[in-house]
């Protein structure tokens, strides 16, 4: 295939895909890292559906190309669970039930870890306003919220 | 298309100049990426200008601060320095969209897109800070309101980029603020929008600039409304002058999220609101 090579590290392990230089990184991680839990919701950063971490900073992968990410840190919602164990804010997801159709849900895990790695215990409005970037059509948001209350918890009450 | 990331600036501006077809600059792509997927925009060459690291850095100096074109939204926030200095500068750069986009955009790009409704543009200008504009053959620098020409057009000749802004050097006793009116609480464009800067001796407004956005083709500096309030301790009829000047400077479209009468009315409020926070900021009472 034609393309760029692009060598990047991926949920810490080194990955090196080629894609065209017109490809976003949403695309790249899907369809050549075979990384499915990263979604196209709007394909234009409104709903933070293909929301990862790029060198730590959170970004929609819609917003960047694939070309971008050579040389970065990339983690994505499949580097949150430690082998068979799931993350706390996975967890509380299933808990809470936190999502319904579950298209949002990776990008909502991804943005909240990004939020608790930053503030160990946000407010209520702390998480709406870091979550604002991410939307779900299903839940209404209260019970992700109060998921990600309850993941904050679990992760002080472990430290 | 061609994707080429240059790590100075000399070599971007060379790129510009030479490519023959349409050439964009790549910096968070918050609006680049968006025009490119809507098929608006279908560029030859993409120059990033993340791997320039004068386009990186934040500069502290004798004269002022220049932040890099390339500084994120969310690198400026964490900058305690400008935060303190300049707050109405980083809150209007921080209202452009959500985390996800703070982790991208920046303050070069959103004047560069030349939206009419831009947050950190009034802000800016406000701040009277300036653009490091670099070009082939010579480097200029340009006053914050003089690039934007119109929607989506700016002064910018093709082979010049904006390496970076500056901000002056702050007087002790200044305060600068930032309101947009949405009629969300997040996540939405300014319907109208004003920044304020002010610098007080002896509790009286010595200096002060004062610019509306979203109500022009351009953000829109009004030296009436600064007047209004030069020389005075932001009694009522100077804040209801700074109002009457906000609002005689408008020259809005009317539309689904504002009419003109509405836009025209709450850019006077909202000068009004950003004067008074900029006032108590700089600590007048």
């Amino acid at each position: 295939m034609s393309g760029v090579l692009v060598d990047t590290t991926v949920n810490g392990d080194p990955v090196q895909f080629a894609c065209p230089t017109d490809e976003v990184l949403l695309d790249s991680l899907r369809d050549r890292v075979g990384l499915t839990g990263v979604k196209e919701g709007c394909g234009t950063g409104d709903c933070g559906s293909c929301s990862i971490t790029l060198d730590g900073q959170l970004v929609c992968s819609c917003l960047v190309l694939g070309v971008e990410a050579n040389g970065r840190k990339i983690d994505t919602v499949e580097g949150l669970s430690d082998d068979n164990t799931l993350h706390p804010l996975q967890e509380q997801f299933i808990e809470h039930a936190a999502l319904q159709c579950g298209i949002c849900t990776p990008g909502f895990l991804v943005a909240a870890k990004a939020l608790l790695d930053d503030n160990a215990s946000p407010s209520e409005e702390e998480i709406r306003y870091a979550l604002a970037g991410n939307l779900c059509r299903c839940t209404g948001y209260d019970k992700i919220v109060r998921a990600v209350q309850a993941a904050a918890k679990q992760m002080r009450k472990k430290k | 298309m061609r994707y080429e990331a240059p790590t100075t600036t000399k070599e971007a501006v060379t790129l510009l100049a030479k490519e023959k077809g349409k050439a964009a600059v790549l910096a968070g792509g918050t609006d680049l990426l968006v025009r490119m997927k809507m098929g608006i925009s279908e560029p030859d060459l993409i120059v990033d200008i993340k791997h320039i690291p004068a386009m990186n850095a934040v500069k502290h100096s004798a004269t002022g601060t220049k932040i890099g074109a390339a500084v994120s939204g969310a690198k400026l926030v964490k900058n305690k320095a400008i935060t303190k200095a300049w707050p109405g500068v980083v809150e209007a750069t921080n209202l452009i969209g959500s985390d996800q986009i703070q982790g991208r955009c920046t303050m070069v790009g959103n004047l560069c897109n030349a939206s009419p409704a831009a947050d950190s543009v009034p802000a800016m200008i406000a701040a009277g800070a300036k653009a490091v504009v670099v070009g082939k053959t010579k480097r200029r620098t340009v006053a914050v309101e003089n690039i934007a020409t119109g929607p989506g057009k700016t002064s910018l000749a093709k082979d010049e980029v904006i390496e970076a802004i500056t901000l002056p050097k702050r007087p002790r006793n200044s305060g600068d603020a930032y309101l947009r009116f949405i009629p969300r609480t997040e996540m939405d464009i300014a319907v109208v929008s004003a920044g304020v800067n002010l610098t007080l001796q002896k509790g009286v407004v010595k200096t002060a600039r004062v610019c509306v956005g979203a109500v022009a083709p351009t953000a829109v500096l009004v030296p009436d409304a600064a007047k209004a309030i030069i020389g005075t301790k932001l009694d009522a009829d100077a804040l209801a002058n700074l109002a009457a000047a906000c609002s005689a400077a408008c020259n809005p479209i009317d539309d689904k999220r504002g009419t003109i009468e509405y836009r025209t009315k709450v850019a006077g409020v909202l000068g009004r609101r950003a004067a008074e926070i900029a006032f108590k900021r700089a600590g007048g009472a």
